[in-house]
């Protein structure tokens, strides 16, 4: 299987002997990457931070989908799962056993990977198109458990979850402190996840999109390195629903609805497969057209159909992959 | 009364029938997958909204042109087979050289698309449709009434299941189907016109799901969400079936249908995700699917 995914500055092996320092990071990344984070510092004095908080979370949420279908080539299309059940697990401990901040998104995001890790157990026996129908079943499964577990809610959802006090004494409910919590948690993903896509694992992780044959022959037992790849994402996946049930106080089904899934899919398209920066970018879009566009109601199902047309007909490296070739840099 | 394992003979047998009747709608959605699938290496995920498209259609050519049921039983899988056929030419038909992948995610944004636009036009509540009244009321069989509209739907999806998997096994036009299936370069070396064979394929897949519709349309309300609920249903199916063989998705169709409705008797909570315990199960012991090929 070959998503075609960006390496804009030719060939692998050029890319290799490119600048990186031990971060991983090559010049122009790490400059892309301080820019991210002033613009991340600087925009809730301009912008509302809830919607912030919203893309942040959409964005670690791409990110984690981007390091299987980006760096190993696998497309989940039922990520929601993970994201959703993150959601509902950081909501109902923080409120019923009134953890605090930290524990509870951690419970989310454990969650998520052990959710990942039976899942994709699974998933991982079937390659391509199959890996993405069962994925998607797998999701749907989950979202049956959560329309009649009891735990859940059902259709309410858990709602007015309250944000407990990061490590028991810092109060989260000023929305600036929230929102300086959230980006932490991003930015803290974002380099994991660039580490991860930078270490010798994320190399096999990239020779099994190639050649998966190939790496098999080199001696690497690829089912482990995808489920290991799978479970990583997901457990981030699950810290991002987390961090969202916590900034909106709610975690409802529509966090496990194979829309969602969708919604991630479309975020890391548009930005760019397999680049750093894409999920990010493709979050902001996204997010901000359903910001506006809400009062359109419907059309922005449309909007979000037509852009994956686009994207696949005309548009496959993305936002981002276009802006790199563009400028011949690796982004 | 007679009683199984608790439950009145008559829940078992009311169940068992609405059973074959989504078992029906599986088998004919799942076949349709199939056959995309085998001539354009492409996931149809617009394959619920074609469904949806074929409801609305016989909604609109009742509401709009006074057109019955039983004609719409061919008009609308025509007008639904006839838009699939223009997807095809305009868009679908540019994937061919990419990895599968895109396929799915294209007709996803399809799917999207339409169910959006219909949404927009007739909002999600959903519009009624009324069975023809040939086909109302119930017949005594002896030992359990039969409502007459889910025997007829189930009969429908056997004769076109069956008629399909005699024209794809048993004709000439059904053999060049298989061997383009096999090897596209060749047959087209034989002067078949291949890409007309690919946009036929495409059309008559869609239509199967159009024909569906029509089908659902009197039972289910005719709303633009119908199809999308269904369609990752199907999948599992195609997932435990695999879709290397007609006869194994339509065989798999029904029986899902089956073990869904008994389910719903014995333990009505988790009817709802049944067919995914099943592709556990299947995947398990079987990764390939119960008909799929070797790779």
């Amino acid at each position: 299987m070959s998503v075609s995914t960006t390496s804009t500055t030719g060939s692998p092996a050029k890319l290799a002997m490119e600048r990186t320092g031990r971060t991983g990071f090559s010049r122009t990344q790490f400059v892309a990457f301080l820019i991210m984070v002033v613009i991340i510092a600087v925009a809730p004095l301009v912008l509302y931070p809830v919607f912030l908080m919203n893309v942040l979370c959409a964005a670690l949420f791409a990110c984690a989908f981007n390091l299987l279908i980006g760096y190993v080539g696998l497309l989940s299309f039922g990520h929601a799962a993970f994201f959703g059940m993150g959601a509902y697990v950081t909501a109902w401990t923080a409120k019923t056993w009134g953890l605090s901040a930290e524990l509870s998104i951690l419970a989310g995001g454990a969650t998520g990977a052990l959710l990942g890790l039976a899942l994709g157990w699974l998933a991982i026996r079937r390659q391509g198109i199959y890996f993405a129908m069962i994925t998607l079943a797998l999701a749907q499964m989950v979202y049956f458990f959560c329309v009649e577990a009891p735990f859940t809610g059902g259709e309410d959802g858990i709602q007015q979850v309250p944000r407990a006090p990061l490590f028991g004494f810092i109060s989260l409910n000023d929305d600036r402190a929230m929102y300086a919590v959230t980006a932490v948690i991003f930015l803290a993903g974002f380099l994991l996840i660039h580490r991860i896509v930078h270490s010798p694992f994320g190399w096999v992780l990239k020779s099994i999109r190639e050649n998966e044959p190939r790496a098999t022959s080199l001696g690497y037992r690829t089912d482990d390195y995808k489920l290991i790849a799978f479970v990583l994402s997901a457990g981030l996946a699950g810290i991002a629903g987390g961090t969202k049930a916590l900034v909106f106080g709610i975690a409802t089904l529509t966090d496990v609805l194979y829309t969602t899934s969708g919604d991630v899919v479309l975020m890391t398209l548009l930005g760019g497969l397999g680049t750093i920066f894409g999920p990010v970018s493709g979050a902001l879009v996204v997010k901000a057209m359903e910001n506006y566009l809400a009062p359109f109601g419907a059309w922005v199902t449309v909007t979000q159909g037509a852009i994956f047309v686009v994207c696949v007909l005309a548009f496959r490296r993305g936002i981002i992959g276009e802006l790199g070739a563009l400028l011949k840099l690796s982004l | 009364m007679l009683m199984i394992l608790h439950r009145p003979l008559a829940a078992w047998l009311s169940q068992l029938v609405l059973g074959l009747q989504n078992g029906a709608f599986y088998a004919m959605l799942s076949l349709g997958l199939a056959i995309i699938f085998g001539m354009l290496n492409i996931i149809n995920f617009a394959h619920g909204a074609m469904f949806m498209m074929g409801a609305f259609a016989t909604w609109m050519l009742a509401n709009y042109i006074g057109i019955g049921y039983f004609p719409s039983l061919i008009l609308a899988p025509l007008i639904v087979g006839f838009l699939g056929l223009l997807l095809e030419k305009t868009v679908i038909s540019r994937l061919y050289k990419l990895d599968h992948l895109y396929g799915l995610l294209l007709t996803f944004g399809l799917a999207l698309v339409i169910e959006g636009l219909f949404r927009n036009a007739y909002g999600s509540s959903g519009l009624p449709y009324a069975p023809p009244g040939a086909l109302q009321g119930a017949t005594n069989l002896g030992f359990m009434y039969m409502p007459n509209y889910r025997g007829w739907v189930v009969g429908v999806a056997l004769v076109v299941c069956l008629a399909t998997w005699v024209v794809i096994e048993k004709t000439r036009l059904g053999a060049t189907l298989r061997a383009a299936t096999e090897n596209a370069a060749l047959v087209q070396a034989f002067g078949v016109n291949v890409p007309r064979l690919i946009s036929l394929t495409y059309a008559g897949g869609v239509a199967l799901a159009a024909l569906a519709g029509v089908l659902a349309a009197p039972i289910y309300s005719v709303n633009p969400d119908m199809g999308s609920g269904l369609i990752n249903t199907v999948f599992a199916v195609v997932v435990i079936g695999g879709m290397g063989s007609i006869l194994g998705s339509v065989i798999t169709g029904f029986m899902l249908g089956l073990i869904e409705g008994l389910t719903k008797v014995l333990y009505p909570e988790g009817s709802g995700a049944v067919i995914f315990l099943v592709m556990v199960i299947v995947l398990l012991a079987k990764p390939r699917g119960l008909f799929g090929k070797a790779a």
